[in-house]
């Protein structure tokens, strides 16, 4: 029990050497610089594995799925040897009254001392039975799980802004977890599903240097969620030049011009999709040709079609230049996306041009 | 209470077990069992305990933002709700799709496919038959030569065994089980010996590395997953094999490392997955229950269009029909449009229709809430401790083929194939069944559900092969496209329209019908595989196939529920998916229902 991870790591076969070869990519991926790499070693020397309850209210599973894809750490390292994950629906062994009674267990035991992670929202209407956990409604089971927490962890757009369920009219009143939890530092980790790196990343940070990491004032970590997709974005350049897709599978597509034209929200959109990737670093969605839904967003399901032009981004005078190219261009793919740009030559204004503290 | 349904005579006298929440799973389910005194299941009752209103949401959308929409209703079976709903649309709309498109649709289901019955069987099913703690006592040399006498994969050496055991006996004895923790280790349900046991939690961890490598072809094609992109008309991605940019679009490399996943993907399912599974059905051969509807009956929709656009029953590869009364002789075809053919019902779920003993067809479906708990109920309507299944007890409804409950998912396929004798799903089962030494009832089982989907594992790994190729020849000939956008803009749709379109998820036959006016949606409703596996009593006192599954076996031990655990885990249940939806006030939202 008062082991740590450095035990559990040695124990399991695990040299000093590739120990401090994983501290190493830690750092790495947490943007940190060589100097880190001593104090997650020792952080990591010195302290027991975390109990982590991961429960799950209105959701779709997404993000315990997105979670289990994570290339470094590997999830099964994640598992076995930096956190005790030990009450999760989707992969305990455990049933019924047998996993009812671990959360029991881990809340006398280790009181203020685990983590709660939080997977879907609880929807209060109808006393809150839209989503029943173990005869009771979810939302009292959240509260009670989140009263001895250390801190908690929002996964997703769902726990964090609510998401697809919460979309209008939202008819269960699916509501963000922030709203029935109070008094709990609670770390938003934000996307539909959330990137599985990030998700890890988050985790490691915190277990690392026992702190919730640099939060923006919507509650996300600003090492993921500073920067707009938009800003690292490859096909930027594209952008900058005017080079646009008109239409799926035009020439531009298979150029790989700007998606703009074509809804993406990118430009709105802050999270690490354009630098981090998805999948080990495969792609993301720009990448593989359609526009960013802006999924880890607040509301994105309720901003208009996926497909609607951004019409008020404004920075650095660029979007005069995209907003002229699109009118030009307009007449060539049809009096709909004309129309568009009319109404984007009106619309234009200031929609949002600072980073993610002041939006 | 006793009464005789489908064969199965159900008596609810004795003691009552409830096993909420049902974990291992997608989503939130709850199910209650009468054990008669020699602890046989007597009775079952299978609730849907979540809902969260999707179709409601849709109303009033953009058609073509629908598949992300949907595509939300589950995680783990992410994209076939959405390649659903634009097949839907595009069913609406009369749009034809590129031949690319298509192959690059296919080679995404069977992607799904492929990833979700590992996933399934090494992370959700595994720990039902496999005793993680008797591992320990493994021999590690006895473990390699067993590893060996099933399988040419090279990670089976006595020192990776020895290594494994190693690292989980001090997991162990760290006294923090993590997601081991209150498990039924040591119940004298499970039949594995301590060697079978050691291996096959090796490749519980190899599956759980594996994984995250088959769905990065959803990354190439659908940008990320889970929840790749989709497109009304075709696919996102662009192809570019020549010109500048290509690197900007699908071109050489991203298709080779599709190659290499797929080469990769077939191989640890013929060598790892499919020897496992044999493995550990050798030794639970004599265990053959669980199989409830599934030697009554069975329905597919079909999917997997060999050409694009041809959604008849001969231009799809997997099998499409319904079989009734347990008559493999006659398969009869399925019709989403005929309103005669499917149909919901609410009587013991909590929705209210004007009149409670007859079925909707989705087109006609009304949804109204309407939580009540049955008058023998214990507890209070915020803390339940037993259901009533006299009154209403799920947030599922009964959707019904004909009348009859049906049974979906792999095992409803293969039987379907095996009844319309197509030699790629006849042969392998008969291979399967040789090697088992069992006869052809044995099928109809538990034990029957997990192989069915182990072989369908296998199966579509090959047909990912068959479409890239496929693919490969369509550009070699020159073709490029990959998206129609003849009717992408409002401007050019009909007034008012209507649509259906079906796939086979992994868990089943799902269907979605949307209805379009004036550019939107107007109605949107999807009949998923859960619902049908997972659906309550009907009006005539038909209960669903979990419930089916679940009767006549017998627990080894009254209060852990592992043999319940391992028949309910054998669907691969998926709740978000089941659920249906109300209105936001309480008031009937009609023809609006799930999820």
């Amino acid at each position: 029990m008062t082991e740590t991870f450095y035990e559990v790591m040695r124990r399991q076969g695990i040299t000093r050497r590739s120990f401090i070869k994983f501290c190493s990519l830690t750092a790495a991926s947490l943007g940190l610089g060589p100097s880190y790499v001593g104090r997650i070693a020792n952080a990591m020397e010195t302290k027991p594995r975390t109990p982590v309850i991961w429960l799950h209210g209105l959701e779709c599973t997404c993000c315990s799925e997105s979670f289990i894809r994570s290339a470094h750490p590997l999830a099964k390292d994640v598992v076995l040897s930096m956190l005790s994950l030990d009450y999760d629906d989707t992969l305990m062994a455990a049933a019924g009254h047998q996993a009812e009674a671990i959360i029991a267990e881990i809340k006398a035991k280790y009181k203020g001392n685990y983590i709660l992670a939080v997977e879907g929202n609880p929807p209060l209407n109808e006393d809150g039975m839209f989503c029943i956990h173990g005869g009771r409604p979810f939302v009292e089971v959240l509260k009670e799980t989140a009263a001895d927490a250390k801190a908690v962890i929002a996964w997703g757009a769902c726990a964090s802004w609510g998401c697809v369920q919460a979309a209008k009219p939202n008819p269960t009143r699916a509501t963000p977890i922030d709203k029935v939890i109070s008094g709990k530092p609670i770390v938003k980790v934000p996307g539909c599903p959330p990137i599985a790196e990030v998700m890890t990343a988050v985790v490691t940070y915190m277990l690392t240097f026992d702190r919730i990491p640099e939060l923006d004032r919507q509650g996300r970590p600003k090492m993921f969620y500073g920067q707009r997709i938009h800003d690292k974005c490859y096909r930027r350049p594209h952008f900058d030049a005017g080079q646009f897709v008109e239409a799926w599978d035009d020439e531009a597509a298979r150029k790989g011009y700007c998606l703009y034209k074509m809804g993406c929200k990118g430009p709105t959109t802050y999270n690490a999709c354009s630098t981090t990737r998805w999948n080990d670093g495969v792609s993301f969605p720009i990448q593989s040709g359609h526009g960013c839904i802006g999924c880890s967003e607040d509301g994105f399901w309720d901003k208009g079609s996926f497909y609607d032009r951004l019409t008020g981004i404004n920075q650095f005078g660029i979007e005069a230049n995209a907003d002229k190219v699109g009118a030009t261009a307009a007449g060539v793919v049809g009096a709909a996306v004309a129309a568009h740009a009319a109404v984007s030559a009106l619309k234009r204004g200031r929609l949002e041009q600072s980073d993610g503290d002041n939006k | 209470m006793a009464y005789e349904t489908q064969g199965f005579k159900l008596d609810n006298s004795g003691k009552r077990v409830v096993v909420d929440p049902v974990c291992r799973i997608e989503g939130h389910l709850r199910v209650e069992v009468n054990l008669d005194s020699s602890n046989v299941i007597r009775n079952a009752v299978s609730t849907g305990t979540m809902w969260r209103g999707l179709e409601v949401i849709l109303k009033g959308r953009d058609p073509r933002d629908a598949w992300a929409f949907t595509e939300r209703i589950c995680g783990v079976c992410t994209g076939t709700h959405a390649l659903t709903s634009v097949r839907a649309v595009e069913d609406a709309l009369a749009i034809q799709i590129p031949e690319n498109a298509n192959s690059i649709r296919n080679i995404m289901q069977l992607t799904l496919q492929v990833h979700d019955h590992l996933v399934h069987f090494y992370h959700l099913h595994a720990l039902d038959w496999v005793d993680v703690v008797s591992a320990l006592s493994a021999d590690p040399k006895k473990t390699s030569e067993l590893a060996q006498s099933i399988s040419n994969w090279p990670l089976s050496s006595p020192g990776y065994f020895r290594d494994l055991q190693n690292r989980l006996k001090k997991f162990v004895e760290s006294g923090q089980l993590g997601p081991f923790m209150n498990g039924y280790w040591g119940n004298p349900a499970y039949k594995l010996p301590p060697e079978a046991n050691l291996m096959a939690v090796a490749h519980y961890l190899e599956a759980l590395d594996f994984q995250k490598e088959i769905v990065k072809i959803h990354t190439i094609f659908g940008g990320k997953n889970p929840h790749p992109n989709w497109l009304v008309g075709g696919v996102p991605c662009a192809i570019n094999l020549d010109g500048t940019g290509a690197v900007g679009a699908v071109n050489m490399e991203r298709l080779n490392l599709v190659k290499s996943i797929i080469d990769r993907s077939i191989e640890f399912t013929e060598q790892v997955y499919i020897p496992d599974l044999i493995a550990i059905a050798k030794f639970y051969k004599g265990w053959l229950y669980g199989g409830g509807l599934s030697s009554k009956s069975v329905m597919s929709y079909g999917d997997i269009p060999d050409k694009a656009n041809d959604y008849s029953a001969g231009n799809l590869l997997l099998p499409r029909g319904a079989i009734i009364n347990g008559d493999l002789g006659k398969v009869h075809d399925v019709d989403l449009k005929d309103p005669e053919q499917i149909q919901e019902f609410v009587t013991h779920s909590w929705y209210k229709y004007p009149d409670e003993t007859k079925g909707l067809h989705p087109w006609d479906g009304v949804t109204e809430p309407n939580f009540v708990l049955g008058p023998n109920t214990k507890g209070t309507k915020t803390n339940i401790q037993e259901l009533d299944e006299s009154g209403k007890y799920s947030w599922i409804k009964s959707p019904r083929w004909r009348g009859n409950a049906m049974e979906v998912g792999p095992l409803a396929r293969y039987i379907i194939g095996y009844a319309q004798k197509k030699p790629e799903f006849k042969e392998p089962v008969e291979a399967l069944l040789k090697e088992l030494d069992a006869p052809v009832q044995a099928l109809f089982s538990t034990l029957g559900r997990t192989a069915a989907r182990g072989l369908e594992c296998q199966w579509a790994a090959h047909k990912m092969s068959y479409f890239f190729d496929k693919l490969m020849a369509n550009l070699k000939a020159g073709d490029l496209s990959t998206a129609n956008v003849d009717k992408w803009e409002p401007a050019t749709w009909p007034k008012a329209t209507k649509g259906a379109g079906f796939t086979e998820a992994p868990r089943g036959a799902l269907g979605h019908w949307v209805k379009i006016q004036d550019g939107k949606i107007d109605n949107y409703q999807c009949v998923v595989p859960t619902t049908w596996n997972g659906s309550p009593r009907d009006p005539k006192g038909q209960i669903g196939a979990f419930e089916a599954s679940l009767m006549d076996t017998p627990l080894a031990k009254a209060d852990q529920p592992l043999e319940i655990l391992r028949t309910l885990h054998s669907f691969d249940p998926c709740l978000a998916c089941s659920t249906h939806v109300m209105a936001p006030d309480g008031q009937e939202m009609t023809k609006v229902r799930v999820r």
